[in-house]
């Protein structure tokens, strides 16, 4: 199994490494099934996914993942308190648009939350703003301003404010470059970042 | 020697005939106990040695033993021949596939039109109340009967997937999967007003009679009125829009009211074929099971599938007003609440109720997928 880890995209390369084996995951928009069906492979993970795109939906079933049709802002109130292990939102927080209630939701259904998102405050995105006054498009956030699946723009600084101000516990944060994980000024380098949450008023249980 | 079909191809049964299995009795959700009683089923496929490729097909309101293939002498193929068969969702070189007519039908399986052995005459409303629940119990002493202790999965679509409920709410132990689609945990006003309209319309046929017709004429227009109210609910305003706009028949009228718009005619067409292979009484007592049933017991959503290990593979579409999504994403919170691992998938099809049968591709995608998956 080792030699196709090497193709395997660098975000969910680190939320592999952040799950322990024999978890429970639910992957909220999880797409076309990729994420889980690497956990249960690899993690021997029970997994179960929320997707809103019908064809991405088909495209789960064929991989053997369990998924459910339906949007993130209505679909995690259905499931009782501390349900799964992990909690995962890759690259959908940015895209739903009650931020405060899924991510209360998802802390309260998970013992744990992996909130992946791309970072606003990326250089380059930085530098297209000032210099050539647009709206930037990098690797991380690849749309033009008028087909963006994205609601909500934050900056790595953003979300680190916003979780103290929600008395929400940052237990790991992985920072990703163009290339590689970086640890120094990741505001202004990194173009995405991870970040593993549990509620303050539960024991972190990693 | 069985010829060699390609993994894409699919092909039909063929020719099937229905059989037959009398038991001795059966105690009821009511308390009567009805004997002898007769249930008619077909199987498509081969029941392997360990006797666990077994599927049940649960049919809808008005359906039959007939799921796939055709009889001899018959050119209509089985209701669902297009899921049913070598290559096709229900893969009958893989799998065994069951599907008997339901408890109080006219199908073959003992209703209210077989001969009570009492009187020697049809039951009529001497026929007890039936449930789903008996509907089913009578389906779990078929299966026990072919020597099965356990299902791969059951399917059923509209009041086949309140049977599918039944059995994961009932007997969790004795299916490994369910697969319900456009159904619901119970009926909303709305669909028993509707179901109340045409049983209405069948006792008002004067030659409904209190039941008792088997000797004369029977009440086929008030039953073909019934089917017309099903029909209405079982299509979608775009469906209809999209099959027969505001066209007329070519023919000059014969009196005022004829049938003269295209959506009239399809209605007449498809209620006077029904009537000549469905019992009004059977209607009576089918349509008031499906009213009837609410598979969480006046119970929480959350005690409804406790402890149950079967998965669920639930389906709707997005057109379908008579069994709207949302009732069954209340399914998909029942499994959510227990635990229970199930796949929701909202089909965006235009064709309303009518879909489930219509809907292949899409429903073969997702069935074949997760009955892989299990198997």
């Amino acid at each position: 199994m080792k030699n196709n880890l090497d193709s395997i995209r660098a975000d969910h390369r680190i939320i592999l490494e952040m799950i322990e084996t024999g978890s429970s995951v639910l992957d909220l928009g999880c797409g076309n099934g990729e994420l889980l069906s690497l956990l249960i492979r690899e993690k021997a993970a029970t997994g179960h996914g929320i997707e809103i795109d019908e064809k991405a939906i088909y495209q789960c079933v064929a991989r053997g993942v369990a998924v459910s049709h339906g949007d993130i802002d209505t679909g995690l109130s259905d499931y009782r308190s501390r349900s799964f292990d992990y909690v995962i939102l890759n690259q959908s927080l940015q895209q739903v648009i009650h931020v405060d209630s899924v991510l209360q939701d998802a802390l309260r259904v998970g013992r744990s939350v992996i909130v992946g998102f791309p970072n606003f405050a990326y250089y380059k995105s930085r530098l297209q703003i000032f210099f050539c006054g647009r709206t930037p498009v990098t690797g991380a956030m690849p749309f033009q301003w008028f087909e963006t699946p994205n609601l909500h723009f934050l900056s790595i600084t953003d979300f680190v404010q916003y979780c103290a101000g929600r008395g929400i516990n940052i237990s790991k944060a992985v920072y990703l470059g163009e290339k590689r994980g970086l640890k120094f000024f990741p505001n202004l380098f990194a173009q995405t970042a991870i970040f593993v949450l549990s509620r303050k008023d539960y024991p972190d249980p990693g | 020697m069985t010829p060699k079909i390609k993994d894409t191809e699919k092909t039909t049964v063929g020719i099937v005939r229905t059989h037959y299995h009398t038991f001795d009795s059966i105690a009821l959700e009511c308390g009567e106990t009805l004997g002898p009683v007769t249930v008619a089923y077909e199987t498509y496929g081969e029941l392997n040695e360990q006797k666990s490729n077994a599927l049940l097909v649960l049919h809808a309101l008005t359906g039959d033993a007939n799921a796939a293939g055709t009889h001899e002498g018959l050119n209509n193929a089985g209701w669902w021949d297009s899921m049913i068969g070598p290559g096709k969702a229900l893969d009958t070189r893989r799998y065994f596939v069951i599907c008997s007519n339901v408890l109080g039908g006219c199908r073959g399986t003992t209703g209210p039109s077989s001969i009570n052995p009492e009187t020697g005459k049809p039951f009529g409303l001497d026929f007890p109340a039936i449930s789903i629940n008996d509907m089913v119990d009578l389906q779990k002493m078929l299966i026990e009967s072919l020597g099965i202790d356990k299902l791969l999965s059951v399917v059923g679509g509209s009041m086949g997937g309140m049977q599918a409920l039944s059995w994961l709410a009932r007997y969790p132990e004795k299916i490994r999967s369910a697969i319900t689609i456009a159904t619901a945990l119970r009926h909303s006003p709305q669909q028993i007003a509707f179901n109340e309209a045409g049983r209405q319309a069948v006792m008002a046929d004067p030659n409904w009679n209190s039941g008792c017709y088997y000797n004369g004429p029977a009440p086929d227009r008030g039953l073909a009125v019934a089917r017309m109210i099903g029909h209405i609910t079982y299509m979608s305003s775009a469906s209809m829009a999209e099959k027969f706009g505001r066209l007329k028949k070519e023919k000059a009228r014969p009196t005022k009211f004829a049938a003269d718009f295209e959506v009239e005619g399809y209605l007449h067409y498809r209620s006077d074929q029904f009537v000549k292979r469905f019992d009004a009484n059977s209607y009576l007592y089918i349509t008031k099971a499906v009213d009837n049933f609410d598979v969480t017991e006046g119970k929480p959503l959350h005690d409804m599938l406790h402890g149950v290990k079967a998965s669920a593979l639930i389906i709707a579409f997005r057109s379908d007003w008579l069994y709207p999504a949302s009732q069954s994403k209340e399914i998909l919170k029942a499994c959510r609440l227990a635990g229970v691992e199930a796949t929701y998938c909202e089909v965006d099809s235009d064709y309303g109720h009518d879909a489930f049968l219509l809907e292949v591709d899409e429903e073969t995608h997702l069935i074949s997928h997760f009955l892989k998956k299990i198997s």
